[in-house]
């Protein structure tokens, strides 16, 4: 099963090439990554995304937390949560597409944040399957480039994460 | 007002170090001045840094407290990896220092640098970059407290050279504490679970207990032979807790797992309440196959590290904490219960396990004159009567060590078992004789292992270790060829090399040492306690021994507990 672990960490050197050595050299799956200070300039927040049985994220909460540089954690897929991506994608657009990717953009609540002859760039933000279903969306239309952010999370309601 | 060098020795020295172990080189010189220039830390020159990891490794397992490695950059911080590898696996508590290039060239590939703290990573529990020379007592402090406590480890600290530059002071205050907001290792285990645990030990009809390394790290052989007593249970003790419960006691099983009795393997299998105590289930134990291992058993498990707790095979009641503390609350727990253990339920178990005993699995058939590898460590149990350090090397020497030498006091046998480190028997034995310079300390070899760290020689000579090497020359990787035999077809694959063995006789008397040669079993004990008689000196005991003997019991690949091979023509 899908996971979103968010952790706050050391905001030490090395610290980020530990967690993610972890999931390396224990073969876990890591399906995206994010990591940026937070309100305190001592610790950072990582949020991972990865997949597996119940038995092998029991481990990698476990072993996370064994990290020296981990001070707290968090599987926000444990409780409710809110999961947010940004993607910024590069379409080829031409004639009637244009107007097509414009209204397509509009449905997803996404904004087309710079326009040349032939392209768009589209601003779109939310959950990982909007973001894919927007791709699927896109049908025909020659996609340039893509960049994704990779998961945040935060709980719902009064539970948080913090010292 | 001390440099960075200075105020590293100073601080190991006010961290309770007086014993370290190491090699010189460029990055290291200003530390290495800074030893040259005091008299409270001691230090070892090894002649390969592995061998540095491996004493130091040696000198932790039989005193308790960290050892200590001091290496330079580049080869000599990439050198001691297998070491610390070792020292991980087996959780041993252990501080690294190398040097490093000066702050300005990290990154430039200059002469010897190496990013030590990248390449160390897998293995370590944790590892410091020193950024300035004021951070130095802080990190100290904080490395001594990471590598000794939880679950212990090895931990690297890397000096660039210019944080330890002589001309550059700084103010020097050792930290008396340390507090880590990331890092709290349990102190207790759950009263809860422990009665729990209690409860379910007390309706036990067909009860073992299975402790291991972590009852030797945790100090706990004490708390669990009197709950090993006070129950009447079965125990057996793992590769690494050989020694926590007294071996010659009849309430021991022997070793478990791939080369363990019959009787504690199928004791395993058939048990309906298994109390596992610092142990981690490893492969060298459940086998390959963990649905088939211990079908009916209740599992209590006891460990410092929750991620060794149901990481293999589930645990039914998990207690996280210390086993010192939780043995010992157990016994308090069992002292004021109520309920008595099943004593006509455990006196049938008992019979039971009399009969699997009966079969006598560790009997050694002679032949003559050929002195059978078995016997090469009766004799030695004999002649030191028990009560010697015993470190070994790894192969099928290290399994009749375990199997025929019998241990009764925790840290007396030291060796890798988690990483099986082929060398590390020697300088182990160096670390050991060190710490106890009037005790026995044997290291029990075979000719290929001896010849992984056999320059560690030079520094038993140089310090003068009277240690006594038991070599068990069969002139093969003999657990490589007893699998080829057993998987193989015989087919010997790269396994022997008998027309290209040293003369280990002339190799001792080359290095300054004694060395003898036993090839029969008549003169086996005699020769054996000469060679023990002589207190001050190494001696080098080559043993020969027959070729073609193999390590049994061993367990059927991918079967359960009670699928062994008994011998060449027996299986269960």
């Amino acid at each position: 099963m899908r996971r979103i672990i968010s952790m706050l960490m050391e905001n030490e050197p090395g610290a980020l090439s530990r967690v993610v050595g972890l999931f390396s050299q224990r073969n876990y799956n890591i399906n995206s990554l994010t990591v940026a200070p937070t309100d305190d300039v001592t610790l950072s927040r990582l949020t991972v995304t990865t997949i597996g049985d119940d038995r092998k994220i029991e481990q990698i909460i476990k072993h996370l937390n064994k990290l020296v540089d981990v001070v707290k954690l968090v599987d926000l897929t444990d409780g409710s949560h809110l999961e947010r991506e940004l993607m910024l994608i590069k379409v080829k657009v031409s004639g009637a597409q244009r107007a097509e990717v414009m209204r397509l953009a509009d449905v997803f609540r996404g904004e087309i944040v710079d326009v040349t002859p032939t392209t768009y760039v589209v601003q779109l933000t939310g959950t990982s399957d909007k973001l894919d279903a927007f791709i699927a969306a896109l049908g025909d239309t020659s996609i340039l480039e893509v960049a994704r952010t990779g998961v945040s999370g935060i709980s719902r309601a009064d539970k948080v994460l913090n010292l | 007002m001390l440099s960075g060098g200075d105020m590293l020795i100073r601080a190991l020295h006010d961290e309770g170090v007086d014993l370290i172990f190491g090699y010189p080189g460029g990055t290291a010189l200003h530390i290495y001045d800074a030893i040259f220039r005091q008299d409270k830390v001691e230090h070892i020159l090894v002649r390969h840094e592995q061998g540095a990891t491996h004493a130091a490794d040696g000198y932790a397992r039989a005193t308790g407290r960290p050892g200590v490695v001091l290496v330079t950059s580049g080869p000599g911080a990439t050198n001691t990896i297998t070491g610390i590898a070792t020292a991980y696996m087996d959780s041993i508590p252990m501080v690294v220092i190398s040097g490093q290039v000066t702050r300005d060239a990290i990154g430039s590939d200059a002469f010897q640098e190496t990013d030590m703290v990248g390449v160390s990573r897998p293995v370590v529990k944790h590892s410091f970059l020193v950024q300035s020379a004021a951070d130095i007592p802080n990190i100290i402090k904080k490395a001594f407290y990471i590598a000794t406590t939880g679950r212990p480890g090895p931990v690297v600290i890397d000096f660039p050279k210019d944080v330890t530059d002589p001309a550059e002071k700084f103010p020097y205050e050792y930290p008396e504490t340390v507090k880590l907001r990331s890092y709290s290792p349990p102190q207790k285990g759950h009263t809860g679970q422990i009665k729990k645990a209690v409860e379910i030990l007390m309706s036990a009809k067909k009860p073992i207990i299975y402790a291991g390394g972590g009852v030797v790290q945790g100090e706990g052989s004490e708390e669990l032979t009197k709950l090993t007593q006070t129950l009447g249970f079965p125990i057996t003790n793992t590769l690494m807790g050989l020694g926590i419960y007294p071996a010659t006691d009849k309430q021991f099983l022997g070793m478990l797992g791939m080369h363990g009795t019959y009787e504690a393997n199928m004791a395993m299998h058939e048990a309906d309440v298994i109390l596992a105590v610092g142990a981690r289930f490893d492969d060298r134990v459940t086998n390959s196959d963990v649905s088939k291992f211990c079908p009916n058993a209740t599992i209590l498990h006891i460990d410092i590290d929750p991620a060794s707790i149901s990481k293999t095979v589930t645990a039914h009641v998990p207690i996280v904490g210390p086993v010192k503390s939780v043995l010992k609350e157990m016994n308090s727990q069992i002292k004021a219960s109520s309920n008595k253990v099943d004593a006509e339920a455990l006196k049938l178990w008992w019979e039971n396990i009399e009969h699997w005993r009966q079969r006598d699995c560790l009997a050694v058939e002679s032949a003559g004159e050929l002195i059978k590898p078995q016997q090469a460590i009766q004799a030695l149990y004999e002649v030191t009567k028990g009560d010697a350090y015993v470190t070994s090397d790894v192969g099928q020497h290290q399994m009749f060590a375990a199997q025929y030498y019998h241990f009764d006091k925790p840290r007396r046998w030291i060796n890798s078992g988690g990483l099986g480190t082929m060398g590390f028997g020697l300088p182990a034995a160096m670390g050991v004789q060190l710490a106890f310079p009037e005790a026995t300390v044997a290291c029990v070899t075979g000719e290929g292992s001896i010849q992984m760290c056999i320059q560690e020689l030079a520094t038993c000579k140089q310090c003068q270790l009277p240690i006594k090497i038991v070599n068990l020359n069969n002139e093969a990787l003999g657990m490589v060829k007893q699998w080829q035999d057993m998987q193989y077809s015989g087919r010997h694959s790269h396994s022997t090399y008998a027309d290209s063995l040293p003369d280990f006789v002339k190799l001792a008397e080359a290095y300054g040492h004694v060395g003898i040669r036993i090839e029969k079993l008549s003169e086996l004990k005699e020769k054996l306690a000469e060679a023990f008689a002589m207190k001050d000196k190494l001696v080098f005991i080559d043993i020969v021994v027959d070729q073609n003997e193999h390590v049994y019991p061993m367990a059927v690949k991918g079967g359960a507990m009670s699928e062994m091979f008994l011998s060449k023509t027996e299986r269960t």
